[in-house]
């Protein structure tokens, strides 16, 4: 950070109205900053301690091993990396994510598209009880789902956790897109209607990509969810076929029943964020000024 | 530092009655005699489990609360198993294991083998007809010679076997540091731990270490101190008719034993908001600290994986006596608790595992391993003094006690860790915590 | 592993590949369909189609269970008798389950305004800073922690050792650096302290949700319209009043709803840091708390006003439609 404060300054050195301009703007930037600061203290401690023994993070605060510097070691990291499974579990865990995201976020476009532009009777009222949706516990569902699935053997295979996952996570992104696509201004519809456009073309063609920076939105926070699950997977997973569970619960598992093993927890904990922040920073891109204002010239 | 944990399966899958001298070697049955392993008992595969099916190819799932070197342990116990036979073991370890069978049990979708959560839930399951009698999978008359009469008892449902233990362990040592305190004798009677307090109270900040933060399970380690003074104040009886439901809380009998653990909190390193903040993995470590925070920590035989237990030398760094006696007339109790296992699916696969799994050859795997006692009395091949001590105290308690709070509902066992951190707060609360204790009783037992 | 080499390979086709041309596939054919019909028939029909898929798994996934759960709401425990709305009188006659509610209320209040607000103000700021990404990347990263590792991470901060020696814990580290502490965060529940620092783990976790999806409303505020406004004269604070706020104001409005039901249906991180011990439990620990007790009736109560606790927080939905249909 300090090195891009750095950069923002020495850009504008130079010119007189620069450094004006730079000293107006530091309290910005020292907002910023501290904000980042405040939001990374946890995290840090937690990664200073991932690489100390479970005696020293007890016994002396993580700051004490940065100054003067400590041992740290990689022992933590090696012992997740070994557990045995741990690569199968990364590909499951990726498998059952990867369509956990894409179809509730398709289905939800069509959906949250015909709420949002097409004409039917008690449209609002439905999609309110589609939002109301938001609200059941998911741990109320898991007894009757396991009986649906179970004559058709599902029950351990990923389609059950692709479907569940879609079913969760439907009422979220239909509400968010629904209203991303209500924004949308009406004459870039009238005007594709003139060059006599289908819905399908309309869609795909203008709806979907003016909305591209809710959707990408929308993904991250479901893959999110999917990545980090441990309860669904083990719940339509776990007592059938353990070879289709997902890291989540391999990492669970670092810990002893009588405790002790927390600080492999820690290690792991940075070495499953790494994905979902990857899929963070892909996606980031898309979160581009004017997309909507583009298209409607266009 | 881990938050996490649910009652821990020690304390909390286990089972049991309180049975009542059941442990004292009664004279019917072999008195144990140190096996080397595998040299008394039955190969795999030869047990009658499978009746000498081929299974080789064939898989058995299990989900079990254990975790980390735990689970390393059980894939060691197993490994014999599966090389004989040809079959694998499928194991996944969760501590949300309540959840997942609660749901398996009502949709049907469950594992072949799996602990189970507690004796009450193992009742539950076994009346729903999804636990699998085990009297045709097990050898029993080898199975009942070489487990305590007490542990069979308690996987029993109308007289069935349906649970087994595979481990177990010893509640209620008090641990202390040798360089600190001199203990040549151990204290037999409360009034003597009281005298070597007091003898030795210049050496340290305070006498007792007491630390019940446990994230989910926040309360537990002061529920097993009650449970101990309980058994040694009041006796067996009242220990018994209180975690069934009819002894209440407000009796007499209980709320002394309260007072007396508020003895303890009151003389605790850090006081009250200490007892309460600490975490229970690392509430031992003020006993290495310089200058000692405390002259002693009560906890069970597994904190020797935990804390700075963990990197000390056993006899050494750290040593530990039984819970002395409070009224002589309840001498020799001792608490114990142990990982209780069920069979959902009768395959034959899953058969032959079950019945491997409680054989003595099998049992020394884990224990020669550490951090475990066996149910087993003829799994003898401890890795440390300390267990093999811890063992012998169980072995040769005159009353053998299971964990109360795990014999309690799950909602008298919640009900009573809240409780515990409520008067570690507000001691001057006690009779309003116990009144409350004493409505969830009359909820909890309910049908 | 051959054979498992080969399933896996099936299975990532079919997610990659196969998943999305099936759902593509359906809108195409629906098209082809709606074509073959009266021109009439199309505009009555097409909405359906379109809302099928959804409306196919929220029936399956979402309303069947919850249908089941309310009937279960209304039986005893062992769900063989009519009980009427005996869960219910036990719910509110009851402290704990009591004290959930309230505590429920005050992180349906606390956690949508702290993390709407700073989101909001995040995702404002950061647009004018070069570092925009790194710093969103930031603000988004606890998120990216499953519920457990944030136990452990802030097990660490809220750490509490005996006054007097060196303080483990960050939090009472840093206010032994002011001579203050050590705090026992989760411990006192005095003026609801640790429900409101749970709320605030919570908000750390979460500001970075409503941050990244108001960025991204506020991306799609056309660039001339703020310029032209600046242009205009209009101060930085003026610009936000009239043009970002009322642009904004849908979006904010989706991100509160959902905050609110969020913190309704916290569970995860009351469970895991206090186990609803020390007063801070909250309604959906209290009804998964009764699941785990083997009282599926008393659960279901719990979960059934879970539901209802939602109905104002429509209501003001539908306000907030009828002003969209208006503008639109």
């Amino acid at each position: 950070m300090t090195a891009a404060t750095e950069g923002t300054r020495l850009a504008t050195v130079g010119q007189a109205s620069g450094v004006s301009r730079w000293l107006r703007r530091l309290p910005l930037h020292a907002f910023v900053i501290v904000l980042m600061i405040i939001w990374l203290i946890p995290t840090i401690g937690l990664f200073v301690n991932s690489f100390r023994t479970p005696q020293d993070a007890a016994s002396s605060g993580w700051w004490t091993a940065l100054f003067p510097p400590e041992a740290l070691s990689f022992d933590n990291y090696a012992y997740v990396l070994n557990r045995q499974g741990i690569a199968p579990a990364f590909l499951n865990s990726l498998l059952i994510a990867i369509p956990s995201t894409v179809i509730p976020v398709m289905v939800a476009a069509f959906a949250g598209y015909a709420f949002a532009w097409m004409k039917f009777p008690l449209r609002n009222v439905l999609f309110l009880a589609v939002v109301g949706l938001l609200v059941v516990p998911l741990q109320t569902t898991f007894i009757p789902l396991l009986q649906l699935f179970r004559p058709l053997g599902w029950n351990g295979e990923f389609i059950a956790v692709w479907l569940a996952h879609t079913g969760y996570g439907l009422p979220f992104a239909v509400y968010l897109l629904r209203n991303f696509m209500g924004e949308l201004p009406r004459e870039v519809f009238e005007s594709a209607d003139i060059d006599g456009a289908g819905w399908a073309t309309k869609f795909f063609r203008l709806a979907l990509p003016m909305t591209i920076p809710a959707i990408a939105a929308l993904a991250i926070f479901q893959f999110l969810f999917t990545w980090n699950d441990l309860l669904v997977a083990f719940v339509f997973i776990g007592a059938s076929r353990p070879d289709n569970l997902p890291m989540t619960v391999l990492v669970a598992n670092l810990v002893q029943s009588t405790g002790g093993g927390s600080q492999y927890l820690a290690a792991a904990a940075f070495l499953t964020m790494v994905v979902p922040l990857i899929v963070f920073l892909f996606l980031q891109r898309y979160f581009v000024r004017g997309l909507t204002g583009g298209a409607v010239k266009g | 530092m881990q938050i996490t944990k649910h009652r821990s399966p020690v304390l909390a899958v286990l089972a049991g009655a309180v049975l009542i001298a059941a442990c004292t070697t009664p004279s019917g049955t072999s008195a144990p005699e140190p096996s080397s392993p595998g040299g008394a008992t039955t190969a795999p595969g030869a047990t009658t489990g499978t009746g000498g099916e081929d299974i080789s190819g064939q898989e058995v799932t299990v989900i079990g609360t254990w975790g980390g070197a735990e689970e390393e342990s059980f894939r060691a116990m197993v490994k014999p198993w599966e090389d004989e036979t040809g079959a694998t073991v499928k194991y996944t370890g969760t501590r949300d294991l309540n959840i997942i069978l609660s749901n398996g049990i009502q949709s049907g979708v469950l594992p072949d083998l799996a602990g189970l959560p507690g004796p009450g839930q193992m009742a539950e399951y076994a009346e729903a007809g999804a636990l699998i009698d085990l009297s045709t999978v097990l050898d029993m008359p080898t199975y009942t010679s070489e487990t305590a009469p007490a542990l069979v008892e308690l996987g029993t449902v109308d007289g069935k076997v349906v649970g087994v233990f595979i481990k177990s362990a010893v509640k209620g040592l008090i641990w202390y540091n040798p360089s600190v305190v001199d203990v040549t004798t151990p204290p037999a009677t409360w009034d003597e731990l009281q005298t070597l307090a007091t003898s030795n109270a210049d050496k340290a900040e305070a006498i007792w270490c007491v630390g019940v933060e446990s994230g989910a399970a926040s309360g537990w380690p002061g529920t097993d101190w009650i449970e101990d003074i309980v058994l040694r104040q009041a006796g067996p009886d009242v220990y018994n008719s209180w975690w069934q439901g009819q002894t209440k809380w407000t009796d007499p009998a209980i709320k002394s034993a309260w007072e007396t653990f508020g003895q303890v909190i009151a003389n605790a390193y850090g006081g009250g908001t200490g007892v309460n903040a600490t975490n229970f993995e690392v509430a031992g470590d003020p006993l290495f600290a310089d200058p000692p925070g405390c002259l002693f920590h009560h906890q069970a035989s597994f904190i020797t994986g935990l804390g700075q237990f963990a990197t000390g030398t056993a006899g050494e760094d750290y040593d530990f006596f039984p819970f002395p006696d409070i009224d002589p007339a309840n001498a020799g109790a001792v608490e114990g608790a142990g990982d209780l296992f069920g069979m959902f699916h009768d395959t034959p696969a899953a058969r032959s595992l079950m019945a491997y799994l409680v054989t003595a050859e099998a049992q020394d795997i884990w224990v020669s391993r550490g951090g475990a006692l066996s149910a087993n009395k003829n799994a003898t091949s401890y890795a440390n003094d300390i267990d093999r001590r811890s063992a012998e105290l169980l072995l040769n308690a005159q009353t053998f006690a299971f964990d109360a709070s795990d014999l309690m509902p799950q909602e008298m066992n919640a009900a009573f860790w809240q409780g515990v951190v409520d008067y570690i707060a507000n001691p001057s609360q006690l009779d309003s915590i116990l009144a409350e204790l004493d409505s969830t009783q009359e909820s909890a037992y309910a049908e | 592993m051959d054979p498992r080499l080969t399933a896996a390979l099936v299975n990532a086709a079919v997610a990659v590949v196969g998943v999305p041309a099936a759902l593509v596939g359906y809108i195409l054919l629906v098209e082809q369909i709606l074509k073959a019909l009266p021109d009439r028939l199309q505009p009555r029909v097409r909405p359906w189609l379109w809302l099928l898929p959804a409306f196919a798994f929220l029936a399956v996934f979402l309303i069947y269970p919850t249908i089941q759960t309310i009937a279960r709401s209304f039986q005893n425990r062992a769900g063989t008798e009519f009980v009427g709305l005996a869960n219910y009188e036990w719910f509110f006659g009851n402290n704990d389950a009591f004290s959930s509610l309230i505590n429920s209320g005050i992180w349906v209040v606390l956690l949508p305004l702290i993390t709407v607000g700073l989101g909001l103000l995040i995702a404002v700021i950061v647009d004018r800073v070069r570092y925009e990404s790194t710093a969103k990347s930031v603000i988004f990263l606890p998120l990216a922690i499953s519920a457990t590792a944030a136990g452990v991470i802030w097990f660490f901060m809220f750490l509490w050792v005996p006054p007097g020696q060196p303080q483990v814990g960050t939090l009472n580290g840093a206010l032994g650096v002011f001579g203050a502490g050590p705090l026992a965060f989760l411990q006192v529940s005095d003026w609801k302290f640790n429900t409101v620092m749970l709320i605030l783990v919570m908000a750390w976790m979460w500001t970075g949700f409503a941050m990244v999806i108001i960025s991204a409303a506020y991306k799609g505020i056309s660039r001339e319209l703020l310029e032209a406004a600046r242009v205009d004269g209009a101060n930085e604070v003026q610009v936000f009043r009239a043009i970002v706020w009322p642009l904004l104001l849908p979006t904010m409005a989706v991100i509160t709803t959902t905050m609110i039901i969020t913190a309704l249906k916290t569970f995860d991180l009351v469970y895991v840091m206090t186990g609803g011990q020390f007063d801070t439990s909250v309604i959906a620990f209290e009804m998964i708390q009764q699941f785990s007790f083997g009282r599926a009736d008393r659960s279901a109560a719990v979960a059934v006003i879970l539901f209802l606790a939602i109905i104002p927080v429509m209501a003001f939905q539908i306000r907030q439609f009828r002003r969209q249909e208006a503008i639109r």
